[in-house]
């Protein structure tokens, strides 16, 4: 399978020399076409600081970040957001959707920030909007969305632009548990259309939808495990494992 | 005290954000003291004392536009006050409930406003004095009077006056805010923050619908100020075509606010285009909340355009003027035959003395008070004029008076005409070095410069109107009137004088003798020796029995308009401006406040990935629309106001309009441009501040 994401070695220090605090440390994996990863953690494991120096939102100590065989650790300026607009899809907890603008012309933005011709915006939504179920929200404002459908506007515009990988940052955080439930349906399923899916949280739940849960611990990994031919139900059990395994924290989020 | 220093901190905290505020503040402060100081700069100068009157007057009346301006910044301070105070909600909601009173958060801004209070006075009071000293060179200049000797001026009185109104305009702001917190419920200013905005769209069907009937009234008003001009008699209507403009103006921007938006919806090309959508719903989200404030400015610089434009017209017209309409030193004039008048003449206020002795041309009139007038000049003209009840304005309109009667009912059409003779005019003609003219025995021709009335006269020349008098009958030469004067003065006043030939006239009906001549020195002191001493003469006991000549002399003509234009100028000016600067930082501070709101949406885009430049370009095309909507409109009312004005200042001339024209736009250029650009910077400046997300 083609690799399309590799992280290789990178390091995330924070602080000034006296007080240093490695957020990632040495940290390596790789992520292949069309897989749906999760990544667990308790909050402060380093979790958060991973997705953005991915998303190239913020920036590496040391180390290197493929994707797609670019380093994106050596982009600069107009050429990360470039990147950011072509070759990733963002999904955040607070959706982060414009509210004045409807959910079209929300999911629109991505495109046309990129120069794509109006028609062609009109098909590609049309499309999306069916896979996700939310042909019925189109015109609506953001103020007159529930928060599941918000974040299925979210993913819509996430996942419109063909992006080589898809970034999840806790995409279920502000959902009530139905909303979740249909959320990551939709996304297990466009993961089954052949979307690469990264996503970070800290919920169990959510984490028993991806195909591997990478588990994080003070900036390390800590253990990795592959849903393989297991249910749904059976992968669940095998986190929680884990969960508890890691202790801490995270066992709060159960 | 924590209190003192919760404020301190907090202005330290927003003076980023409302650098704008301040500025605008301190820029208020300064001009008020400006303008209220001119006098003290007048001091240094070498003006004569009609001069010194004019000014006088000119403080006078600039003290009086200075009421209007304390309340147009007091209006302006607490605006923006209110919309600060809206901004920090929920950092009072905070502090209300950690359980301070509300009486100790009033007190908290109470120093708040206090401080920023002392802060812009004094710094707006050092700049004011700063600026007064380069006001010096202008005022000098406009007086056409020499510094005698340059010196720091300082007004104490303008002082004492710019800190005592400021001071009841802040006085007025704390109150204000103590009781507007006061009203405040703590769930409201908690959530006030969380509040979600509902966007709705207005009903294209109706804005279109509203749009074309504003813009029908709007065209409405145009065309009153402009073609039914003549219809406005009185000062009352007037009122209508400006109630129409302002109410069409408000409707316009309503209804536009709901029409551009869709109109670009319906253009999906455009529409999609980059970041046009998102540009385009800032706008629209709201202009929903901003058409007031819009109709407010433009209103606003409409007015500014109009009142710099047409100041500066007055000005530079009159300045023109005077090389042409007063081409000579003095003109003496006096009233003869006036017995023949007496009623009229008593009803103006003349004694039967000075009725009775009438008879005696401006030479004699001088000898009887010992003066000989003709030893200051160094060559001098003698003319007459004559005047019969038989030729008034109704003669000469002939069959023509009924209908300009009706169009316009309120001339005084039973004044008797001016008539003099041909060769006299040519006399004046060629000491003025104007036209002269030739006519034959039966001809007649009108010499008139003030256009309202060569328009009417001409109605009446071109249908070939033939006069009778003292019993010729004469018929016009030209069938329009032609350029010319008598009397000297800084406008073009000459409503019209009847020239005959020579042997027609009866020498009965003399009215009028004139002497006017040129001095023998050319010193200005000289000069105004001269004239002083005959203005003294007035005061002598003789002229109780004999009406001394009354004389326009250059100097003195000169003088009025110069100090005239030097009023009109800054009071123009100071209008204009401090108008300009409230309009321009209402718009700022309106899009700098809303900045945390963009703060999140630009966040956002550049998550999903868009350059700086579009970003920026957006943020541009944003604020830009914002200034330029109400220009553009005020742009075109003022083509209209200004139409209007040239019209009402028609006696002044508009030669001159289109350097004033110029001037005004730079005036605008630079202050509201200025503004445009800082709340740009400061804009692009807070959402810069998360670049590093």
């Amino acid at each position: 399978m083609e690799n399309i994401l590799k992280v290789d070695k990178i390091e995330k220090y924070y602080g000034s020399r006296s007080s240093l605090t490695k957020a990632i440390d040495n940290l390596s994996f790789e992520v292949e076409k069309g897989e749906f990863v999760a990544i667990m953690g308790a909050s402060g494991s380093g979790k958060t600081t991973l997705l953005n120096c991915i998303g190239a939102i913020d920036k590496v100590t040391s180390g290197h970040i493929f994707v797609g065989g670019f380093d994106i650790t050596k982009l600069k300026g107009n050429e990360l957001n470039r990147f950011r607009r072509e070759e990733l899809g963002f999904i955040f907890q607070d959706f982060n959707l414009l509210d004045t603008l409807t959910a079209y012309e929300n999911i629109a933005l991505a495109l046309s920030i990129q120069g794509i011709s109006a028609s062609i915006i009109e098909q590609k939504i049309k499309k999306v909007a069916e896979e996700l179920d939310i042909k019925d929200v189109l015109n609506k404002y953001p103020y007159q969305m529930s928060g599941g459908q918000k974040q299925r506007v979210a993913s819509a515009r996430a996942i419109i632009t063909d992006p080589k990988l898809v970034l999840a940052d806790e995409p279920t955080g502000a959902l009530d548990s139905k909303s979740s439930k249909m959320l990551l349906e939709k996304l297990e399923f466009l993961d089954g259309l052949g979307a690469t899916i990264l996503m970070v949280t800290h919920d169990a739940f959510t984490a028993s939808y991806a195909r591997r849960v990478i588990f994080i611990k003070d900036g390390k990994i800590f253990k990795e495990i592959h849903k393989g031919k297991d249910t749904r139900k059976e992968f669940f059990d095998k986190i929680i494992d884990v969960v508890t395994l890691l202790g801490g924290d995270l066992n709060d989020a159960l | 005290m924590m209190l003192c220093k919760l404020s301190l901190e907090n202005i330290k905290k927003s003076i980023k954000d409302y650098a704008i505020y301040f500025f605008t503040l301190i820029l208020g402060v300064a001009i008020f003291y400006v303008f209220n100081a001119l006098d003290s700069q007048t001091v240094m100068m070498d003006v004569s004392s009609s001069t010194q009157d004019i000014i006088e007057l000119m403080m006078t009346m600039l003290s009086g536009v200075s009421v209007f301006v304390s309340f147009i910044l007091g209006f302006l301070i607490i605006y923006a006050s209110r919309f600060l105070i809206k901004r920090r909600n929920k950092e009072f909601g905070i502090y209300l409930t950690l359980g301070m009173s509300k009486r100790k958060i009033s007190l908290i801004l109470f120093f708040e406003t206090l401080l920023i209070g002392i802060i812009s006075l004094l710094v707006g009071l050092g700049l004011g004095v700063l600026l007064s000293q380069a006001m010096s060179l202008v005022v000098a200049n406009m007086f056409e009077a020499n510094l005698t000797k340059f010196a720091f001026v300082f007004s104490s009185s303008a002082f004492i006056k710019t800190i005592i109104y400021f001071s009841v305009m802040y006085l007025l702001v704390m109150i204000f805010n103590t009781y507007s917190l006061s009203k405040c419920k703590l769930i409201d200013l908690l959530n006030g923050a969380k509040k979600t905005e509902k966007i709705k769209l207005k009903n294209p069907y109706l804005c279109m619908l509203i749009f074309i009937i504003s813009c029908f009234v709007l065209g409405r008003a145009y065309y009153i100020v402009t073609h039914d001009f003549l219809t406005l008699q009185e000062v009352t209507d007037i009122l209508k075509p400006i109630i129409m403009g302002a109410v069409s103006t408000f409707f316009i921007f309503w209804s536009l606010s709901g029409l551009i938006l869709r109109i670009a919806m319906g253009i999906k090309k455009f529409y999609y285009k980059g970041l046009n959508s998102f540009t385009l719903r800032q706008f629209s989200s709201k202009i929903n909340t901003t058409v007031f404030s819009s109709t407010i400015i433009c209103l606003m610089l409409f007015i500014t355009i109009c009142l710099l434009s047409s100041c500066l017209t007055i000005k530079n017209s009159m300045n023109a003027n005077i090389k042409e309409l007063a081409p000579v030193d003095a003109m003496f004039t006096v009233n003869i035959n006036m017995d023949k008048y007496y009623d009229e003449y008593r009803n103006y206020g003349y004694n039967d003395f000075q009725i009775k002795n009438s008879h005696y041309t401006v030479k004699e009139k001088f000898e009887l008070f010992d003066l000989d007038i003709l030893s200051y000049f160094k060559d001098y003209i003698e003319v007459n004029t004559y005047a019969t009840p038989d030729l008034t304005l109704n003669h000469t309109l002939g069959s023509r008076l009924d209908s300009i009667r009706t169009q316009f009912p309120f001339l005084a059409y039973d004044t008797m005409e001016t008539i003099m003779k041909i060769s006299d005019y040519n006399k004046v003609a060629k000491f003025y070095g104007i036209p002269e003219y030739s006519l034959n025995h039966d001809e007649y021709l009108i010499v008139a410069d003030f256009k309202s009335m060569v328009n009417i006269r001409n109605v009446a020349l071109s249908n070939g109107e033939e006069i009778s008098l003292f019993g010729h009958t004469l018929k016009p030469k030209y069938d329009t009137c032609q350029d010319g004067f008598l009397e000297m003065s800084s406008q073009h006043i000459n409503t019209g004088i009847i020239l005959v030939s020579d042997d027609i006239i009866d020498e009965e009906y003399l009215v009028q003798n004139c002497l006017i001549g040129n001095y023998k020195t050319t010193d200005r002191k000289e000069i105004t020796k001269i004239e002083n001493h005959i203005n003294q003469l007035d005061k002598s006991s003789k002229a109780n029995e004999y009406l001394l000549p009354s004389g326009s002399t250059k100097l003195a003509i000169q003088e009025a308009t110069i100090g005239l234009s030097a009023m009109v100028t800054f009071i123009g000016l100071y209008l204009g401006i401090i108008f300009l600067i409230s309009s321009a930082a209402i718009l700022g501070l309106k899009e700098l406040s809303e900045s945390s709101d963009n703060k999140e949406r630009f966040k956002t885009l550049r998550k999903i990935g868009t350059d700086e430049k579009m970003l920026d370009k957006a943020l541009f095309r944003q604020i830009a629309i914002f200034f330029l909507l109400p220009l553009i409109l005020a742009l075109i009312h003022s083509i209209f106001g200004i139409l209007f004005a040239v019209k009402v200042l028609e006696v002044f001339g508009n030669e001159q309009l289109l350097p004033s024209i110029i001037t005004t736009a730079i005036i605008i250029v630079i202050i509201y441009g200025g503004y445009f650009l800082i709340t740009y910077y400061c804009s692009k400046n807070i959402i810069k501040n998360e670049r590093d997300l």
